[in-house]
Parts: structure tokens; C-alpha cells; sequence
């Protein structure tokens, strides 16, 4: 990257000095961090118990509640309450904690490509993601509000252990949003030179104290499923850091830091749509179908890898207990699985669609449109593969023409080793429609362009085969540890397929022809609402699935430590928990859209000069 | 002559129903569950429509037919037979649909219930978090006396278990025929497969009337074995179970 040193008159020192003090800022949060007593390793913390003395005489078993024990309102359900907020809380968090994560890598772009039309992105990303934050705080307001009014014990002992990470957090808000606002407000005040740089530096003190609050709330709620740091009876044994760091505490924070990125992308996606949908001036089309491309890409890119962290998170939930794992994909929650396979699939339907939609954009791509129906043909056999229930709903009349409830044939599509080599698959179609999409308006100039794509099947080829053998193989001829196990290379050979064919194609497609001018905005509408439908889709799934990740604690406040003795404490059957969470998604897109609105009702003038007296002359 | 898109696609649909039914009903012999068919053929219409319309001409040829049927003058008499067609068809669908049958309404039974944490047998309280084979150490330790077990097992096995689950263990035995749920196969790569050896002793020690609240109605004919065979006949007939079948135990550790 290129940047003109600074010339140094007085404008400039003052931002230096400026820049200086956020370097400072961000210094003291990483020394709060190092010092906050409960993050400390367990040693120190133990020096220091012996110093206080014993300390832990002063905490408390869990209580044994009853009914009785949790206050109630007539006329609201208060596990429901609970319920929407938190998930409401989580979905705005999810978007407003991604958002500067994309934002500050579309700064760095712009700032490195010197193209402004990134920089302009990037500040209308943020400005979406603005409205939004300040729906998360009430939400999380909301949130604490209802869990201290409804499950005051719960919140009691939950604070009796997280003390120091609940005060922080509190804290850490300020900080947040003390570097959220400088970063929206200052963006066209910071430009140009050093200040471009103390504005990028501000983007990721955003992201680190984002991140560091998530991951403080994701100790509490993991705490939950696996506990730690406390002893059967639930007293706390005074070490703060064990407890945050609990045995499901990290596969949670990979899986939604990650998850957090595509949903983002969707979201903002799904800006994009709306404000193509409206827009009247091509230029306007233009701008925003562009915006919406970028969106989707991000929204993609992040969720290739999904499916293996979440593939990582259940494999510890298993590992962590054999009961919650079986509770989770062999019991009464298998057939919300179902429904997530098909949301996924849905996710990368419309993914895809939306990317063969876009080669229209310019003349080129009609080369690559015969091969269209190949990949479709492809991705949604992968795709029927995936949702494949293990157990099938059978009628009594198949049941006794099959004979039992185990089909020969579809049976074995039930388990992980088939679901796991089909996405895989659908994984590297959806990046051969990239290519295709990349390559629809250019010829590769290259001298070596031939050899190049020759490489490129042959590598899709082998890895295709490779995945399939050790599907096929570990799945079936192998034993269960091994089916585990077989999965680590599948996602390899996956990986290694993405990263060098993006490299082959980068180099080869440099200086490439242009076969026909891409025109943005030349897109259909239809394609808008596959982006829709990406964000829906996914703002759904992460209802369902974070009911199932709460609810596999089943009748516990903490697993078998802490009961819930609520008369809520029940698991509700699937239609109950699929309607809640349909409400949720609902309530969700209308807070959004009103997000989406307000974004652009600041830009929108009435001339009313009739109404206001003439200044006097 | 060129086929018009949509009767094309049409096509497509039809084609691909057909294909599903004709080689799983007929050429497999297992057929394909009315519910599995109807989630599968609602994407492949899905993937058919994506692409017929990823272009913009395609999508216009696609619907050039629908929209000449609604707009065209001509087509007078056609639009209003559909018109009059297609909700009678729906109607006749949704009478079908509501009407009632014979048929037991689907159970979303599960077969694998999550297993509690601490189960009750023999008077005595086992944590199945931590319980484990008492036998299973001499696989390694002392392969003779390991295979003698095993040979135990299998005496266990003829004599309790082959009536149901199938001298092959593959869930085919005398009487499978007339239990509902039918007795588990053994070889199949869904049941013990996955399963650790202390879901197993659950199983076998509580039986059917073990079952927890999800696996509702409580209807399987497994016996309490329990009171008929000791712990440690239980935990050799598990052995063999695996054993005969090739399989091993879930484990989370890497032999
Ligand atoms: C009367 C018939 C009958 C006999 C005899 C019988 N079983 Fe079963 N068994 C069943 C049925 C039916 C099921 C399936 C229950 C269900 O679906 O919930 C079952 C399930 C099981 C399971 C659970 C497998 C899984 O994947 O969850 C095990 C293990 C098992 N039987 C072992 C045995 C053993 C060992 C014996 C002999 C000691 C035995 N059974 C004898 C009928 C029988």
C-alpha cells in the first residue's frame, strides 16, 4: 500500500495527537483486559485466594427452587418473553458486531486500491449497522430487565459467579460505544493521509472491544450447557477464568464469530435489495446492485467454512456428554435438524441463484450458461443428500412394506459421513459458480491459459474423487471413531480445492481481456429477492438453532446443577418452538425494515419555506 | 420442433417424480416414504425453476405461455376452462387431504432417546457419563480370557436375544415380523455403531418400559433384562454384539 507521508503543518499534529490517544485508549482496554481479576490465570487467582484466605466458603450452592420461586405477571408467559428478547437481542447483536468487521477489511481495500467507491460503501455499511445498535442495547436492556424480574434466583447465582466479567461488560459498553460513534461521525472528518490511518485504527478498536464483549456473554451462556468451575452441589470455587472458560466456551465463539460474518452479509444483502428495489436512477441500480454483490460475497464467503464449525461445536457438545449430544441429533431435536438442513440448503440455493442471476450483467457470460444446469443438477443432489433424515417419517402402510423403520438404501444417507461428503460438494460447486461468475465477462490472455484450466479440472476432479472415497470408505467400512475422523480430510481436501483454484484464476485471469463491459445494476429483481430470501433464511435459522442449543439443557437453568423448577421447565414440542421462533423472525424484519427506513429518511428534505417567516433583511 | 420452456420444465418435474418412484419402488424395492419424496421433489422444483429463469429471456420464455393464457383476447375459451379447472383441482386435492382415513396418523417417534444421566438397575444408582465395559480392558490386556467373553456373550445372545433381533443380528429374527417398532439391526450403521457401550446397558438392563418421555408411545416389546440376566452377562452380551458385527464402541478416544 501507497500512502503519501503526511506533511507536517499544524492540522496534521493535532491529528497525530488525536491518533495518539485512541493508540492509548486501546493500550488501557488491553491492560483492563490483563487485569480484569477474573480473566487472570487460574495460578494467580489461586495465589491470591491463599493470600485472602479461603474464600470460597463465602459462595453459595445452587438453589433448589419451586414453582413458587419464580414471580410471574398475569397475562404474559415469561419463558416466552424471555425467549423473544434474548433471540431479538442476539440477532441485532449477531448483525451490529459483523458489520464493523466487513467495514473495516472494505476501508482497508478502498484504502489500499485508493478507490472511493469502497470507502462509500463501507460508511453506508456502518451507517445501517447504526440505527441497529441502538436497538441491541434496549433489547439487551429488555433482556436483563425480564431475566432479574422472572428468574431472579437464576440471575442471582449467574452473578454471584460472573461478577467481574458482568461489571466489565457494563464497561465495556462505554467503550463501544464511544468508538462506534467516533468511527460513524468522524468518517468524512477523518480522511486523507494519517488520518485515514487513525480512522482504520478506530474501526479495529471497534472490532476488538466488539469481540471481547461477545465473548464475555457467550461465557455466561456457555456456562450454562457445560459448567465449570463449580462443584456438583453448583458452589463456586471462587475461579473466575475456569468458569468463563468453560469446555464449550471456544467451539461457541469460532462458530459465531464466524456465523455473526455471513449473517451480517446477508443482512446488509438484504439493504442492498431494498434500496435497488426503489431506487429510480440507474446510477442509484447501479450503486446498490453493486452494494448487494459485495454483501453476498461476504455473506458466502463466510459461510463455506459454517458447516464445520458447526460440524466442531457438536462434535464437543458429544464430547462433553453423551446425553446432551443424543438429546441433540438422535432425540426429540433430530427433526429440527431437518429443518436447519433444508434452511441451509436454502442458503446456498439462493446463493447461487443469485450469482447465475448476476453473470447477466454482462454479454460474455453466455459461454458459461450451458454449464448452469450442471452445477444445479449437482447442488441440489448434494442438497437432497444433506437433508436426509436419519430417521424417516414413515406411514404405518411404508413401515410394513419396508419392514421396519430402517431404509436399505436411504438409511445410510441418514448418517454424518454422507451428509458431510454432500456439503463438501455443495461447497465446491458454489465456488465453481464463483468461478464462472468471475470469468463470465473476461478471456484469459495468460500463454499458459489452456494449462491453467486443464490444472483446475484436474484438481476439482481428484478432490471430488478424494472426498467421495473417504466418505464412502470411513462412512460405511470403518467404525465410528473413524467417521469422526474422516471428516477432518474431507474439509481439507475442500479448503486446499478453494484456495488454490482462487490462486490458479487470480493469476491467470490477471490482465485479462474484457470480452463485454459488466453493467452493474443490470440484474433482475428477482435476483433482489434471492437476497431476501438469504437473509430471512438465515435469520430463521439461527432462531431455531439457538433454541435448540438452549434447549438441549433441557429441565436445567445449568446442566445438572442448577434445576429449573418453573413451570416452563418443560421441552416444547416442535410446532410450539418453530412458532415462537417464526414470531421472532418476524418481529425481527419489521424492527429491520424500519432500520432500513430510518437510514433513509435522513437524506430525504420537504421544502416548506412558506411555512417559516422571511429572516428579516 | 422446438418444446416450449414450460412444458419443458414441466417435463423435467414430472420426469424426475417418476424416476424417484420407479427406482425405489420398483427397481430397489424399498419404497421411498411419501414425506421424503415430497421434501425432495419441492426442491427439485425449486433447482428447475432456478434454472429457467437465471437468464432474462429464458424467464420470459418461461412464462410466455402463462401470460398469453391470462392476457391474450384469443385465448378466450382455454382461460376459462383453467380458471374454472384448476380450483376444482385444488378443492378436490384439499377434500383428500382433510378427509379422514384408516391410517394411524405418523408417529414422530424417536429411536434413539437421549439416555438420563444416572439410571436405576440391579437396587443400585450408575452414572452413564462415566460407566464403562468392566470387560473391555481385556480386549488389550488379555486377548484369550477376551474371547472367551465374547464366546459367553454369544451363548447369551442365542438363547435371549436371536427371537428378535435375528440370529445375523441384523434385526430379522422369528418374531420381528409382528412387533412394531421392529427389533433393531444390529448391523446397520445407525444403531450401536454410534452408540457407547453404557447407552447399551441402559437399554438392555431397562428395557422397553426404560424408555424416556421422548420415545412415546411407549410400545417397544424389548424385555427389562434385568430380571433375567446378571450385570455381568448383560455387559458380556454387549461384547458380542460388537464383536459379531465388526463395529466399535463411540469412544472419544483415538485408539
Ligand atoms: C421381544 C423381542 C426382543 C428381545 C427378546 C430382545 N429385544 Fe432388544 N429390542 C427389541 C425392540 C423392539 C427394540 C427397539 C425398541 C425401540 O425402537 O425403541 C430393541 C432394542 C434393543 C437395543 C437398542 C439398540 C439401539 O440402537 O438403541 C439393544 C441394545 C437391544 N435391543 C439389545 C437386546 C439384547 C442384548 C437382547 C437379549 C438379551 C435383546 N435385545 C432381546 C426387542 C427385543
Amino acid at each position: 500500500m501507497m500512502i503519501k507521508p503526511p506533511a507536517s503543518n499544524g492540522k496534521t499534529r493535532r491529528v497525530r495527537k488525536a491518533g495518539l490517544v485512541v493508540f492509548c485508549l486501546g493500550l488501557l482496554l488491553g491492560v483492563l483486559a490483563l487485569s480484569l481479576p477474573g480473566l487472570d490465570s487460574g495460578i494467580a487467582h489461586a495465589a491470591e485466594l491463599a493470600d485472602t484466605g479461603a474464600d470460597t466458603a463465602t459462595y453459595q450452592p445452587a438453589p433448589k427452587l419451586t414453582a413458587a420461586d419464580y414471580p410471574t405477571i398475569k397475562g404474559v408467559n415469561s419463558r416466552i418473553a424471555v425467549w423473544l428478547a434474548a433471540q431479538l437481542h442476539l440477532w441485532f447483536a449477531a448483525f451490529v458486531l459483523a458489520v464493523p468487521i466487513f467495514v473495516f477489511i472494505i476501508e482497508a481495500i478502498g484504502m489500499g486500491t485508493r478507490d472511493k467507491r469502497y470507502d462509500n460503501m463501507a460508511y453506508e455499511f456502518i451507517k445501517v449497522s447504526i440505527t441497529a445498535y441502538s436497538f441491541t442495547a434496549i433489547l439487551g436492556g429488555l433482556l436483563t430487565f425480564l431475566l432479574v424480574l422472572f428468574y431472579p434466583h437464576l440471575f442471582q447465582y449467574m452473578s454471584s459467579i460472573f461478577k467481574e466479567s458482568m461489571f466489565y461488560y457494563a464497561l465495556l459498553f462505554f467503550l463501544e460505544s464511544a468508538t462506534l460513534y467516533l468511527y460513524y461521525y468522524g468518517w468524512h472528518w477523518l480522511q486523507g493521509g494519517f488520518r485515514k490511518w487513525v480512522h482504520l485504527s478506530l474501526g479495529l478498536l471497534l472490532n476488538a472491544v466488539g469481540t471481547l464483549l461477545m465473548f464475555l456473554a457467550n461465557a455466561w451462556v456457555t456456562f450454562m450447557m457445560s459448567p465449570a468451575g463449580v462443584d456438583p452441589a453448583g458452589v463456586f470455587s471462587g475461579d473466575a477464568w475456569a468458569a468463563i472458560h468453560n469446555f464449550l466456551w471456544n467451539p461457541i465463539n469460532i462458530h459465531r464469530v464466524i456465523a455473526n460474518i455471513a449473517y451480517g452479509g446477508s443482512i446488509v444483502g438484504a439493504y442492498a435489495a431494498f434500496k435497488f428495489l426503489s431506487a429510480r436512477k440507474s446510477e442509484q441500480r447501479a450503486h446498490y446492485d453493486w452494494m448487494g454483490y459485495n454483501a453476498n460475497f461476504i455473506a458466502i464467503s463466510a459461510l463455506l467454512p459454517l458447516p464445520f464449525a458447526g460440524y466442531y461445536l457438536t462434535a464437543e457438545i458429544y464430547a462433553y456428554s453423551q446425553q446432551m449430544g443424543i438429546t441433540l441429533m438422535g432425540g426429540v431435536f433430530a427433526w429440527l435438524f431437518i429443518i436447519q438442513a433444508v434452511l441451509i440448503g436454502t442458503l446456498f440455493l439462493s446463493a447461487n441463484y443469485y450469482l447465475w442471476c448476476g453473470m447477466g450483467r454482462s454479454d460474455g457470460a453466455v459461454r458459461y450458461h450451458k454449464y448452469i444446469k450442471y452445477l444445479a443438477i449437482v447442488i441440489v443432489g448434494a442438497f437432497l443428500v444433506w437433508f436426509t433424515p436419519h430417521t424417516l417419517v414413515l406411514t404405518n402402510e411404508e413401515l410394513k412394506a419396508l419392514g421396519g423403520p430402517y431404509h436399505k438404501y436411504l438409511g445410510p444417507l441418514g448418517i454424518m459421513p454422507a451428509k458431510n461428503t454432500a456439503v463438501n460438494i455443495m461447497i465446491l460447486f458454489t465456488t465453481l459458480s464463483f468461478i464462472f461468475y468471475r470469468r463470465a465477462n473476461k478471456v484469459a490472455t495468460v500463454s499458459w491459459a489452456s494449462a491453467g484450466n486443464a490444472i483446475q479440472i484436474a484438481l476439482f476432479t481428484a478432490g471430488i474423487l478424494n472426498i467421495f472415497f473417504l466418505g464412502v470408505y470411513h462412512g460405511y467400512f470403518t467404525n465410528t471413531v473413524y467417521k469422526v475422523a474422516a471428516s477432518i480430510p474431507q474439509v481439507l481436501t475442500t479448503l486446499t480445492i478453494i484456495v488454490t483454484s482462487t490462486a490458479i484464476d487470480a493469476f491467470m485471469y490477471r490482465g485479462a481481456k474484457q470480452v463485454a463491459p459488466l453493467h452493474w445494476g443490470r440484474v433482475s429483481d428477482r435476483s433482489q429477492y434471492a437476497l431476501f430470501l438469504l437473509a430471512v433464511a438465515f435469520t430463521w435459522l439461527m432462531g431455531l438453532m439457538g433454541y435448540i442449543r438452549s434447549g438441549i439443557r433441557q429441565h436445567w437453568h445449568v446442566t445438572n446443577v442448577f434445576r429449573d423448577a418453573s413451570p416452563d421447565a418443560f421441552t416444547p414440542g416442535l410446532g410450539y418452538a418453530a412458532n415462537v421462533v417464526s414470531v421472532g423472525t418476524i418481529l425481527f424484519m419489521a424492527m429491520v425494515i424500519f432500520v432500513f427506513w430510518i437510514a433513509d429518511v435522513s437524506s430525504r428534505k420537504t421544502a416548506a419555506d412558506a411555512y417559516w417567516k422571511t429572516p428579516p433583511a | 420442433m422446438k418444446i416450449p420452456r414450460l412444458l419443458q420444465a414441466v417435463g423435467v418435474i414430472v420426469g424426475i417424480y417418476a424416476g424417484f418412484v420407479l427406482v425405489f419402488d420398483y427397481l430397489l424395492g424399498q419404497v421411498i416414504p411419501s414425506s421424503l419424496l415430497s421434501m425432495y421433489m419441492f426442491f427439485v422444483i425449486a433447482g428447475v425453476f432456478m434454472v429457467y429463469t437465471f437468464t432474462e429471456e429464458s424467464a420470459r420464455e418461461l412464462v410466455a405461455p402463462i401470460k398469453a393464457l391470462v392476457e391474450d383476447p384469443s385465448k378466450k375459451r382455454i382461460r376459462n376452462v383453467v380458471f374454472i379447472l384448476i380450483p376444482l383441482l385444488v378443492a378436490g386435492f384439499t377434500y383428500q387431504r382433510m378427509s379422514p382415513s384408516f391410517e394411524a396418523p405418523v408417529e414422530l417417534r424417536s429411536i434413539h432417546p437421549a439416555p438420563p444421566a444416572t439410571v436405576k438397575a440391579y437396587g443400585k444408582r450408575y452414572d452413564l457419563a462415566t460407566l464403562k465395559n468392566p470387560f473391555r480392558k481385556y480386549e488389550k490386556a488379555k486377548p484369550e480370557k477376551f474371547r472367551e467373553l465374547v464366546r459367553e456373550g454369544g451363548d447369551i445372545y442365542i438363547q435371549n436375544c436371536q427371537y428378535c433381533h435375528g440370529d445375523k443380528l441384523d434385526g430379522r429374527g422369528p418374531y420381528a415380523a409382528g412387533l412394531n417398532p421392529t427389533p433393531l439391526n444390529f448391523q446397520d450403521v445407525g444403531t450401536i455403531a454410534q452408540l457407547q457401550e453404557s447407552f447399551l446397558f441402559w437399554r438392555i438392563a431397562t428395557g422397553g418400559p426404560g424408555l424416556p418421555k421422548e420415545a412415546a408411545p411407549w410400545i417397544s416389546s424389548m424385555p427389562v433384562w434385568q430380571d433375567f440376566l446378571t450385570e455381568e452377562e448383560i455387559w458380556k452380551v454387549i461384547l458380542f454384539l460388537y464383536d459379531y458385527t465388526g463395529r466399535r464402541p463411540r469412544s472419544w478416544e483415538h485408539e
